[in-house]
């Protein structure tokens, strides 16, 4: 199972589009690694610093993250990054299957949990999360605050996630 | 309790439920192209498992940057071409032969009502227009595609959208299916499968149809649908002529996948189509929607005419009836890519492509082009386009550059006058 701990890289806007994770220019890439460089590129957001994704491991983020291309270069881009889970309000469809698929997570919280990460942890230096995947539960912590959230996904994405991603699983099962 | 297409279409596809409302699907065709195949063939090869589920039921096609404009594409387009021919894929456009994928597929004859079908490429939604279900996928359902001819999805609700009453003269498929992303947002479809009836819908010809589906995706729909009619049968019949005896015997059981009057629908939504106008897109969102009228004096440096949404043979034909005898402005750069070479050469033949180059348009060869930026007609920064593409997302055409979505019509009249106005086809 990938790692889903660590710090967290906050994206206060709704709508982010795959354009914007992954520009279509880089597309010509056959590999994962070399996306490496160009993740958010495009992104314009205040308060957002291309460095802060160096040593961050959690995004999260508001509503209809990932909407726009099937490009699973978007989840590949995070992944090679060191991010293997996105906590939002909502998803794109293709998204947030490419992320299950990969085996990675996209997580979908109520949109008053959201705000409340947003209110009570944005603005806190160093924020970090760490998942409880069994329990699925999140603890996310700054400082002396802490906090615990209570996370659901399908017991498909769970065994996706269990077996490294939905290739393996079909394979075995079809 | 009836059923919708889409469910009558899961339904009969059904090969497993791993989970209550998940549905590993039977697939009758996977579609590819060379951007988002070439990682699932290196992968499958590197995985030992370099093998198709079906050769037949692969087509795929180059489509985004065509002829290869460097080193880097030029192996993409490679691999794709080595593994179709190693695996038997007969179905294989290359370059001279090559179209948008969602154009000449169902050009081919691929797309068959009540199908399956997924692609790496969001706009796979396209080929709803024939009731088909078609989705487009990541890289790895493509894969999974591929080698074992399934895909998981979660049981479709569905959105209905009827569209009543007729469309004024001058309004076009897109304007309608911009208006309604304007109405429903970008997410507002997210999760269902979008139905499109109503009369309007029956009176479209099957082109407009594939510009009304091409766009569920920007509403976050997993495919737009409508029902196969006389005119699925018709634009069908020379590919299923020897299936069955008559028009009327396929109409027949085509019309079996028609949704059920009782279905469960999760929103129905109306709308009356004498209220839709000529409309565009103002910022960086498919839904940020407004009449064309209310644009005032906005500059464009291109105008780009093509893509899986407005490439074909009617949206050429329009633009042209607003081109003929004009020129465009001297501060605009106009471009032009019929979608598919038959496209192209119809549009030879009728005497269109010589109304666009009189006009002063560049004529490209079919490909994805400008649309997002990957090939030729990229944006230079704090450049505007007008065109007739699908997603006007930030730096979408360019890094830096700002895309207005609109139909063929005031895409050409666009180019005549330099700014974003409405064609003398809209006398509304």
């Amino acid at each position: 199972m990938k790692n889903f701990n660590g710090k967290v890289l906050f994206l206060d806007r709704d709508d982010i589009n795959t354009d914007e994770i992954i520009p279509a220019k880089y597309l010509t890439e056959i590999s994962k690694e070399a996306l490496k460089p160009y993740l958010l590129e495009d992104l314009k957001l205040e308060g957002f610093n291309l460095k802060d994704i160096e040593d961050s491991s959690v995004v999260i983020t508001r509503g209809n993250f990932g909407c726009g291309s099937s490009r699973e270069h978007a989840p590949w881009a995070f992944e090679v990054n060191g991010i293997n889970l996105v906590i939002g309000e909502s998803f794109a469809r293709i998204f947030r299957q490419n992320m299950f698929n990969c085996g990675m997570m996209a997580v979908s919280l109520q949109k008053d949990q959201i705000e409340m990460l947003f209110d009570e942890f944005a603005k806190e230096k160093d924020v970090y999360i760490e998942t409880d995947f069994e329990n699925k539960k999140f603890t996310i912590r700054a400082g002396s605050k802490k906090k615990d959230i209570v996370f659901s996904i399908s017991e498909f994405d769970s065994k996706l996630v269990k077996s490294g991603g939905w290739l393996d699983f079909a394979d075995k099962n079809y | 309790m009836g059923k919708t297409i889409a469910e009558k279409i899961f339904d009969a596809h059904l090969v497993d439920t791993p989970e209550k409302g998940i549905n590993v699907l039977r697939l009758d065709a996977v579609f590819c192209h060379e951007i988002t195949t070439p990682v699932a063939i290196n992968d499958l090869e590197k995985k030992g498992k370099d093998r198709v589920f079906d050769p037949d039921k692969i087509k795929v096609v180059i489509d985004h940057v065509t002829p290869a404009k460097d080193s880097k594409t030029a192996l993409q387009g490679k691999i794709l071409r080595d593994w179709s021919k190693r695996n038997k894929i007969k179905d294989f456009f290359d370059i001279g032969r090559n179209g948008v994928c969602h154009a000449i597929f169902p050009e081919q004859g691929f797309v068959r009502p009540g199908a399956t079908i997924i692609m790496g490429d969001s706009h796979t939604c396209t080929h709803g227009a024939f009731g088909a279900f078609a989705a487009g996928v990541g890289t790895t359902d493509l894969e999974v595609g591929i080698l074992k001819g399934v895909c998981a999805f979660k049981y479709p609700e569905t959105m209905k959208i009827e569209v009543e009453g007729s469309l004024k003269e001058g309004v076009f498929a897109k304007d309608l299916i911009l208006h309604i992303i304007g109405k429903i947002g970008v997410n507002g479809a997210t999760d269902k499968v979008i139905e499109f009836t109503g009369t309007v819908i029956s009176k479209m010809n099957m082109e407009e149809r594939m510009t009304l589906c091409n766009m569920a995706i920007e509403a976050g729909g997993t495919s737009g649908i409508c029902y196969p009619d006389e005119k699925t049968v018709d634009y069908l019949w020379k590919f299923i002529e020897s299936d069955f005896g008559s028009k009327a015997d396929a109409l027949k059981e085509y019309s079996k996948w028609i949704s059920d009057e009782d279905a469960d629908y999760a929103q129905i939504i109306k709308i009356d189509a004498s209220e839709v106008v000529p409309v565009a897109t103002f910022g960086f969102k498919p839904d940020q929607v407004k009449p064309v009228s209310e644009f005032e004096n906005v500059k464009v440096d291109q105008i780009y005419i093509g893509s899986c949404t407005n490439g074909r043979l009617s949206d050429l034909e329009i633009a042209a009836k607003v081109l003929e005898g004009q020129k465009i402005s001297d501060d605009v750069r106009g471009i032009v890519s019929p979608a598919t070479p038959e496209i192209f050469k119809q549009a030879l033949d009728k005497g269109i492509i010589k109304v666009f180059m009189d006009a002063g348009f560049c004529v490209t060869n079919p490909t994805c082009g400008a649309c997002l930026g990957m090939s030729n007609g990229v944006l230079a920064e704090g450049e505007v386009c007008a065109s007739t593409t699908n997603r006007n997302f930030n730096g979408r055409m360019g890094k830096g550059g700002m895309v207005h979505l609109m139909s063929p019509a005031t895409a050409a009249q666009t180019a005549i006058k330099g700014y974003i106005d409405n064609s003398p086809l809209f006398k509304g």
